[in-house]
């Protein structure tokens, strides 16, 4: 009977993307509908989480197909809990792009649904074809918004974003081909174990190579630094924890399914594992804008989970599930306060960021809360999640990994505090800007709705991160404010607080960190139980076969 | 094994065309790969056996594997709707809006 709920994650976001495309355009309505729609998933989720928790798996054959014939949709604990945590992110996604003024183009609610539905499906398909079929529906939306705005930089960016990823899918799809022509079928629950040898051990690495290519793992990683800085702001808040995450997700699942953590791949696991953690830090501690050096520090944070799984056993598991979920909340909410560092400073380059602890203590407190968490400082949530991976190392006798993970740690809370004591204790930069540098065309002519945010790098292309006329945050309403200096042709501007609506969903975001930390029982538990369904596939496959 | 071959030279053709720096080259070659994966997809279900798996009185003798060709043509809609768009990014970039054109272009 709960199985029947299976199908609202996927299909109730699209239907109210189909609505909205329908209804004019009203931001208000938009904005509700979107967030009523995105939050079905959350409750689906937390309705599931209960049942899954105690062993059962909740199911559902689409279409009322006899077994065999019937593509599955189905629910673990991993899928329920990661449910949950992608249904927040997608609300705080959407708040943030109001906020910032990115859901002005009035396909960004839609595009965003489509994008949750995708993602829906994919956590909760137990069907290989499936699982490529909703990473398409998710990624199709994600070209839309990583180009909706334009700009020459972004049409770079997403240009290496596209062919990548669908280089990935075109690798996915043939792994998928492959995997079928040696046993033919794609239900996960037929294929359990197909995979520990022989062909189909091949035909699963080509899926497990798609996929890597998704989640950025080393070396494979070299797309993902450089499109989302260049996403719009409220879009890399998204982008952050939906479309790496289902790789992510993808790997544990098949990895675990079909693999069935046969020791013989382990190594090769662990060796992809400690290479992505140490190049994403190293990568990260380079970088020269805010995003930058999240986007790179994300690939960093993937080496913990792929740890957990490489060492396949419970506790390696429970940490990395419990990772996932925590990193999921903190990362968007890092992106969040990158977001708000950019309405607040005019820019995200570092070298032109400062003094925004003084101005900004909420966004500093959300910053510094997410920073020390993704660095692993006790109380916070990094803290639990990190010393669980550690501890399932050492218990495994793997003290590389164990030693490479604290090694990463610190390195990681270096670079979070490079951020920190540049663009928040940093001395305020001058900002000055020569009103003939802005081009007219880039000037729109009205701020329609109130985010006035003073840009100030010199000329608009100076800013890659912004382009003025295409995104909402209008970056170049700056002559009307700006006191003029002595010599009458430099104004000084001054760049205006980052206001509720961008800063409280980063805050938002952090919080839950503080939470997990203190009170991590509920979730570890839960990550526990998610581990044990992974371990134990016999409720898994007995739902999705029978 | 003439499956086999004309994958071969799909996926090379193709992966030449992606490497060049056109966009189109690329989208022509995201078509040649698209191509190659639909006819792998093809292989995997048998190529021997091609009837219609229609049941009959004494029914076919080697019916075709039809989950295969759902896939193909599943495959088919997507890559068409990437190519697209695909195309559409390439139409944005001969506008100029490409950072290798900007110094000749401004």
């Amino acid at each position: 009977m709960i199985g029947a709920l299976l199908i609202a994650p996927v299909a109730v976001p699209l239907l109210a993307a189909g609505l909205l495309v329908a209804v004019p355009p009203r931001r208000r309505l938009h904005r509700a509908v979107a967030i009523a729609a995105s939050a079905t998933a959350g409750v689906t989720g937390v309705v599931l989480l209960p049942s899954t928790l105690d062993g059962q798996v909740p199911s559902l054959a689409v279409g009322g197909w006899p077994p065999g014939f019937a593509i599955v949709l189905a629910a673990d604990t991993l899928s329920a809990l990661m449910l949950c945590v992608t249904s927040v992110l997608v609300i705080a996604g959407l708040a943030i792009a109001a906020g910032t003024g990115d859901d002005t183009n009035r396909f960004y609610a839609p595009l965003v649904l489509v994008l949750a539905a995708g993602v829906g499906g994919a956590l909760l398909t137990a069907d290989l074809f499936n699982l490529f079929v909703f990473v398409e529906v998710m990624l199709a939306p994600s070209y839309a918004l990583l180009t909706m705005t334009g700009g020459r930089d972004r049409v770079a960016a997403s240009t290496v974003y596209m062919t990548v990823n669908l280089l990935a899918s075109t690798t996915l799809l043939a792994g998928i081909a492959l995997l079928y022509g040696v046993t033919g079928t794609v239900n996960l629950g037929e294929l359990a174990g197909a995979a520990t040898s022989g062909g189909a051990a091949l035909a699963a690495g080509v899926v497990l190579l798609a996929l890597a290519v998704k989640a950025a793992v080393a070396p494979l990683h070299g797309w993902l630094p450089r499109s989302y800085p260049h996403a719009p702001p409220a879009v890399a808040v998204l982008f952050s924890g939906l479309l790496t995450k289902i790789g992510i997700y993808g790997i544990i699942r098949i990895y675990s399914v079909l693999l069935d953590g046969t020791p013989r791949f382990r190594g090769i696991v662990m060796v992809a594992a400690l290479l992505t953690m140490v190049v994403g830090v190293l990568g990260a501690l380079g970088e020269r804008s805010v995003r930058g050096v999240l986007s790179f520090d994300m690939v960093s944070q993937v080496g913990y989970i792929l740890v957990g799984l490489a060492l396949f056993t419970a506790g390696g598991l429970a940490a990395a599930i419990f990772f996932m979920v925590q990193y999921v909340l903190v990362k968007a909410s890092l992106f969040g306060c990158a977001a708000a560092i950019e309405v607040a400073g005019g820019t995200g380059r570092l070298d032109r960021l400062g003094g925004l602890a003084r101005r900004e203590p909420l966004l500093a407190a959300a910053f510094m809360l997410g920073a020390l968490s993704l660095a692993g400082v006790p109380p916070l949530s990094g803290f639990v999640a990190k010393l669980g991976i550690v501890t399932a190392a050492v218990g495994e006798g793997d003290y590389l990994a164990g030693a490479v993970a604290v090694g990463v740690s610190l390195a990681t809370l270096l670079v979070m505090l490079r951020i920190w004591s540049i663009a928040f204790w940093g001395e305020p930069p001058r900002h000055r800007v020569h009103a003939k540098g802005i081009q007219a065309s880039d000037v729109p002519a009205s701020d329609a709705h109130g985010h006035d945010v003073h840009g100030r790098g010199a000329r608009a292309s100076d800013v890659p991160v912004r382009n003025a006329h295409a995104s909402g945050i209008r970056a170049a309403s700056i002559p009307t404010k700006g006191t003029p200096t002595a010599d009458g042709s430099a104004q000084e501007l001054r760049p205006t607080r980052a206001r509720g609506p961008v800063v409280g969903p980063a805050f938002a975001l952090a919080l839950p960190s503080l939470i997990l930390g203190l009170g991590a029982q509920p979730l570890l538990a839960a990550a526990d139980s998610a581990a044990a369904g992974l371990l134990d596939l016999s409720a898994y496959i007995e739902a999705i076969t029978r | 094994m003439t499956t086999a071959i004309a994958v071969g030279v799909l996926v090379a053709a193709g992966v030449f065309l992606i490497l060049g720096r056109s966009l189109v080259r690329v989208a022509f070659g995201f078509i040649l790969l698209g191509h190659a994966v639909n006819l792998l997809l093809m292989a995997a279900g048998g190529l021997g056996r091609r009837q219609a798996p229609i049941l009959g009185p004494d029914g076919p003798t080697a019916p075709a594997d039809p989950l295969p060709q759902a896939f193909v043509l599943t495959a088919i809609v997507i890559s068409f709707g990437t190519t697209v768009y695909l195309l559409g990014l390439a139409r944005a970039q001969r506008r100029g809006d490409q950072p290798d054109d900007r110094g000749r272009r401004s």
